[in-house]
């Protein structure tokens, strides 16, 4: 195992209220693979990984990384190990890369050259540019290249991609992947399912500082009963209220709810369940507004399992 | 390669090529106290001897005695009617007014509470009796002792070292080391296997580094502009101002120790230098102050170091008569240090 942790909490006493960041947690990451924490908001990923990552102490909690324990005297050893991004990390604005990564690389015993790290992230061309005048994506992968000149066994990456535009979302997909296919251990956290089903083996859904779900991303899927979703929402013709539950007779429907005035059906095929759901709205002299299949994703998982989305925006 | 792999190398590096890189950092350590030497020599230190400016009535313009007074070199006369001439006064335009009442004497208005009025009268009345040919009756001679070493300017001079001192080492550690944290990055580099020791040694070193280039650059242009002189030895007024640097730099960390934004470390970096602005001597000898809060002025930092400084710069002092001011300094040394190290929020 890369990383172990059990029954983990770290309490925040701020005032007169107590905050659970996180609240029993169990996580076990296994060498070589790719492991995410998916949640929204304050679900306690980030202090979860911080714990992980001996920069917090936590409440209680026995945890494991590399087979060593944080405090036991071999913390610098640890860290020779470890590659990491912070959530949010503002580089020195006056410094260039280069010259910002041959800093972090001085900190390892053992590790790569400036130029493979650069080349990793495929900055090579900004080696001389300095840190304010890079975009954000760029000095995300900087900050990736930092994570990595330390050829660490362990990488860990904060939500790295909030905040950045899909083009810059997808280059630092490439570079997690890479880093995936040469045999790191990650362990990354993000509030973006579609993220978390690209990159990661195995998620674990983690709500509320506690873990809800756990397996890969099909599994997780698969679970809910059907790999494809319909959605439709219908033309106010009068005031009746119409019922989610009428469209679970439907053949091939396995879940079905609606949320203001849009109904969203589990189904296994789509080609046998939309006939029927046609013929259901006639019978009941509903017209549709809109209609649209898609395939299940991780935010389908979360919502069923905490009736909230991801994000709320 | 080996600076490459040094880490204490590379985080001086980092700091040095940061501070380097802002052209506005610049300017404040060389370029305003350079201001502050040229703007404050030049008004406190005329080349031409200081004339003695009062104001004579209308009435009194063709008294003979004041008529001599008038071709006086010592003296700057002005010449207008008693009721503006009292209003300037008032607003203590002019120290003396002489004037001529209607039986023949000569009228000296003045604020006796006022030092400056006090002494005007005493010279602008030695004049008028010589001027009626009284003779003095004790042989007396004048010394001078505006040489170089003892005017104004010369005493400025160390008062502003040790103030860009106490400057540089408050702002220029406190300020960056908030900076960094805000930025996240404290926590991001004690993430690696980075010594903390090594980051703290490389803020402190560059800082201090960067104080003898600054010191000697003013101490170079005091001496070309106004031929301020240096007494004592090179090494040392360099150990005192590195001493001095090492100390500020302490004290900097200390206040920027906890704090988490930039707000709060410049409200504690104001409540921490402005005592020492006011009372540590650097315009004037903080001797001046009551001697009930002397226990006090005489322990702060900025007092010893400027002491310090003008002993060696201007009288030449050894160092080893300076034992009590670093004795004072290695006090704070130790106490920021420690205070600073223990309580120094990383994450």
């Amino acid at each position: 195992m890369a990383v172990t942790c059990r029954q983990l909490f770290k309490r925040y006493e701020t005032g007169r209220a107590a905050v659970d960041a996180v609240n029993g947690l169990d996580l076990e990451v296994r060498r070589g693979e790719c492991f995410g924490l998916l949640g929204p908001n304050g679900a306690g990923k980030t202090t979860t990984v911080e714990i992980l990552e001996g920069l917090i102490e936590p409440t209680s909690g026995d945890v494991e990384v590399l087979g060593m324990r944080w405090g036991g005297g071999r913390d610098h050893e640890l860290r020779q190990k470890l590659g990491i991004t912070l959530q949010e990390t503002r580089l020195r604005d006056k410094l260039s890369v280069r010259e910002t990564l041959r800093m972090f690389r001085s900190f390892y015993r053992d590790g790569i050259e400036p130029e493979a790290a650069m080349a990793l992230v495929a900055l090579e061309e900004k080696a001389d540019a300095w840190i304010s005048k890079l975009s954000g994506g760029q000095r995300q992968r900087v900050a990736v290249a930092c994570a990595l000149i330390g050829r660490p066994e362990l990488v860990f990456l904060d939500e790295p991609t909030t905040g950045l535009d899909p083009q810059a979302r997808r280059q630092l997909w490439d570079v997690v992947a890479d880093i995936r296919r040469a045999g790191n251990t990650i362990l990354l956290t993000t509030h973006y399912m579609d993220e978390a089903e690209k990159l990661c083996d195995r998620v674990a859904v983690v709500d509320h500082g506690r873990v809800i779900a756990l397996g890969a991303p099909r599994d997780l899927i698969s679970r809910l009963g059907g790999e494809h979703v319909i959605e439709f929402s219908l033309e106010p013709m009068d005031q009746r209220p119409v019922d989610a539950d009428v469209f679970a007779a439907v053949e091939g429907v396995t879940q079905s709810t609606e949320e203001s005035g849009r109904f969203v059906l589990t189904v296994s095929e789509p080609h046998r369940s939309i006939p029927g759901c046609l013929a259901l709205l006639s019978r009941e002299n509903l017209e549709l507004k809109s209609l649209t299949t898609r395939h299940v994703n991780l935010e389908d998982v979360f919502v069923n399992l905490t009736g909230r989305h991801l994000r709320d925006d | 390669m080996t600076i490459d792999r040094s880490a204490f190398a590379q985080l001086v590096l980092a700091n040095v090529r940061s501070y380097l890189r802002q052209p506005e950092a610049i300017f404040w350590t060389y370029g305003f106290p350079l201001i502050m030497v040229v703007g404050l020599g030049l008004a406190f230190n005329s080349d031409t001897e200081a004339r003695l400016p009062f104001i004579v009535t209308q009435r009194a313009a063709s008294d003979p005695i004041v008529q001599k007074l008038r071709a006086d070199a010592r003296f700057d006369v002005e010449v207008m009617e008693q009721d503006a001439a009292l209003a300037l006064l008032r607003r203590n335009r002019t120290p003396v007014v002489v004037s001529v009442d209607a039986s023949g004497e000569v009228e000296y208005f003045f604020d006796p509470t006022n030092p400056d009025g006090t002494a005007a009268r005493a010279v602008i009345d030695d004049a008028v009796q010589r001027a009626a040919g009284r003779a003095d009756v004790v042989a007396s001679v004048d010394r001078r002792t505006d040489a170089p070493g003892s005017r104004y300017v010369d005493f400025l001079v160390p008062g502003l070292i040790g103030m860009n001192l106490m400057g540089a080492g408050l702002w220029g550690i406190g300020f960056n080391t908030v900076d960094l944290r805000v930025r996240n990055l404290l926590k991001r580099m004690v993430a690696t296997p980075m010594r903390r020791g090594h980051f703290l040694l490389a803020l402190v070193g560059s800082r201090v580094v960067f104080f003898v280039p600054e010191m000697f650059f003013l101490l170079l242009a005091a001496k070309l502009l106004f031929g301020v002189p240096i007494a004592g030895s090179y090494a040392s007024v360099l150990f005192v101002a590195l001493s001095g640097a090492v100390t500020f730099a302490g004290i900097g960390l200390l206040v920027a120790s906890r704090a988490r934004t930039i707000e709060s470390i410049s409200g504690l970096m104001n409540l921490v230098m402005i005592p020492m602005w006011l009372c540590s001597g650097i315009f004037f000898s903080s001797e001046r102050f009551p001697d009930a809060v002397q226990p006090f002025i005489q322990v702060l930092p900025l007092t010893q170091v400027i002491n310090a400084l003008r002993a060696v710069i201007l009288v030449g002092e050894p160092l080893a008569a300076q034992a009590f001011p670093l004795g004072i300094l290695a006090l704070w040394c130790a106490l920021s240090y420690t205070l600073a190290i223990r309580v120094f929020r990383w994450v």
